[in-house]
């Protein structure tokens, strides 16, 4: 039914089992999206959130798929600015990523303010003493970049590509990509930084509160660094995941394997320098304002010393050492272990540093406060992982984002029975044109 | 916010923040209009460079 929709040299499912498939994840959807209108017009008491935490499960998700979107800017800043180019069969996905990433996290702000019709007061009434003021311009200009990012792609379905304008428009935009890797790079490192920023400049909270270079808390730096490191291992876990799904090899693995050590090297420095800041933080910073470590991994039923020793030993030296060792990265399970226990240490953290940061007592006579999301932050939680599916799965379905997929699966026979879905033969070097071309 | 607004102030934060604001918004901006200018003037032209 959309064959000529599709790319050519490339096989898809039947169209109604690829409907069947979006219809359920998109109940999914629909269920956060009933979640979204009811804190949209019953107001904020639909959520758990209280005077302890003004920051919950939103600002958590928001900053860890800030994060693990990461890989967008990271992947674009080696593929465009400094040219590897065995990139350039993964920055696609690496894009689309981050677009589904970015675009989450802004709709959970939407969500989070309680009242997005005033979401633009923060671009003309800026209060320009914030950091989160900074994160705000940032995250969405960087997001007017992913969608230029991603614009090109969209271009390239055959349809679309028929228009001579739309054609001349995406090869344009691939022509000058460097400038917009370039300001996406720039915006990145400002507003990871700056979300890291926001918890190290807590003075009132001895937890989060670090010392740094001028007016950047070393949060700063280690946010950017980790989202860095740890953002190209989401875009790995992700592509192997829509490989084992669609039970195809997308990807060449010389492209997997640099990304791979690139980010095995930079978790690496980042964990140790995230060890020595948390030293630092452990042996002067926080006994200078009174307080022992032990205080912060006691007298409560879930926060222990167990939690640092995942992020900083279990998520973080673990996959640094796989990934920077060639047999590391050549194995297909302990490639797979190392990606998901870096992406996973990244969460941990920004759970730490949104979430413990605001259970933890702060005041004599307080006690420490747990607190456990609603089922309407939880589904609104979930609908952009929902919505991130059915975006990867159209676009999967009716775009070149693996411009190495013809040649890596090429298509043998063609049964008459399936050609009303698959594209007759081409020749592949006269016909394809990845995006890359 | 712009610097006819009341409420701006002439001091390194507005500068450096508002001023990042725009930089960025002008090179996303500059750059997308050259290619769709560009864009618009390959297709009524017929130009073919990028033909596969």
């Amino acid at each position: 039914m959309d064959s000529a929709l599709i790319p050519k040299g490339v096989k898809r499912c039947p169209f109604p089992q690829f409907i069947l498939f979006i219809a359920i994840v998109g109940a999914v959807l629909l269920w956060g999206v009933y979640a979204m209108l009811l804190c949209w017009f019953k107001g904020l008491n639909q959520t758990n959130m209280n005077d302890f935490y003004g920051f919950a499960l939103w600002i958590w998700a928001d900053l860890a798929v800030i994060a693990v979107g990461g890989g967008a800017f990271f992947t674009g800043l080696l593929r465009y600015i400094f040219g590897k180019d065995d990139l350039k069969n993964i920055i696609n996905y690496a894009v689309l990523i981050g677009f589904i990433c970015y675009s989450s996290a802004l709709l959970i702000l939407a969500i989070d303010i309680g009242q997005p019709l005033r979401g633009w007061f923060i671009f003309w009434h800026a209060n320009v003493h914030s950091m989160l003021t900074e994160v705000a311009f940032c995250l969405s200009c960087y997001f007017g970049v992913l969608t230029i990012e991603y614009i090109p792609l969209i271009l390239e379905n055959r349809q679309i590509d028929k228009v001579p304008f739309f054609h001349h428009l995406g090869h344009n935009m691939h022509e000058i990509m460097a400038v917009f890797a370039a300001t996406g790079a720039f915006l990145s490192f400002f507003h990871q930084g700056s979300l890291g920023g926001v918890a190290g400049v807590l003075y009132g909270r001895p937890f989060a509160y670090r010392e740094g270079l001028f007016i950047w808390p070393w949060t700063f730096f280690l946010f950017t660094w980790s989202a860095a490191a740890c953002g190209p291992c989401f875009t790995i876990l992700i592509t192997k995941m829509t490989e084992t799904v669609t039970r195809k090899k997308l990807v060449k693995d010389s492209a997997i394997e640099l990304l791979a050590k690139i980010s095995g090297w930079m978790i690496l420095t980042y964990i140790i320098a995230k060890t020595v800041d948390t030293w630092y933080w452990a042996t002067v910073t926080a006994p200078s304002q009174g307080f022992s470590l032990e205080f912060f991994y006691s007298n409560n039923s879930f926060y222990g010393i167990w939690i640092l020793i995942l992020e900083i030993a279990i998520c973080g030296f673990i996959p640094a050492f796989i990934l920077i060792t060639k047999k590391g990265r050549k194995n297909s399970t302990a490639l797979w272990i190392a990606v998901i226990l870096a992406v996973t240490g990244v969460c941990i953290n920004r759970w730490v540093m949104v979430l413990q940061i605001m259970a933890i007592p702060v005041l004599t006579f307080e006690n420490w406060v747990l607190y456990f999301p609603s089922w309407q932050e939880i589904a609104t939680t979930i609908l952009p992982v929902a919505y991130g599916i059915i975006l990867i799965a159209i676009s999967y379905r009716y775009l070149p984002v693996f411009p190495n997929e013809p040649e890596l699966n090429p298509i043998k026979t063609l049964p008459a029975e399936e050609e009303e879905v698959v594209e007759p033969p081409v020749d592949l070097e006269k016909e394809l044109k990845p995006v890359e071309a | 916010m712009f610097p006819f607004s009341f409420e701006w102030i002439w001091d390194m934060g507005h500068v450096v923040f508002m001023g990042g604001l725009w930089y960025a918004l002008t090179i996303l901006g500059i750059g997308m209009t050259y290619c769709i200018i560009k864009a618009a003037i390959d297709a009524c032209r017929g130009n073919d460079k990028y033909h596969h």
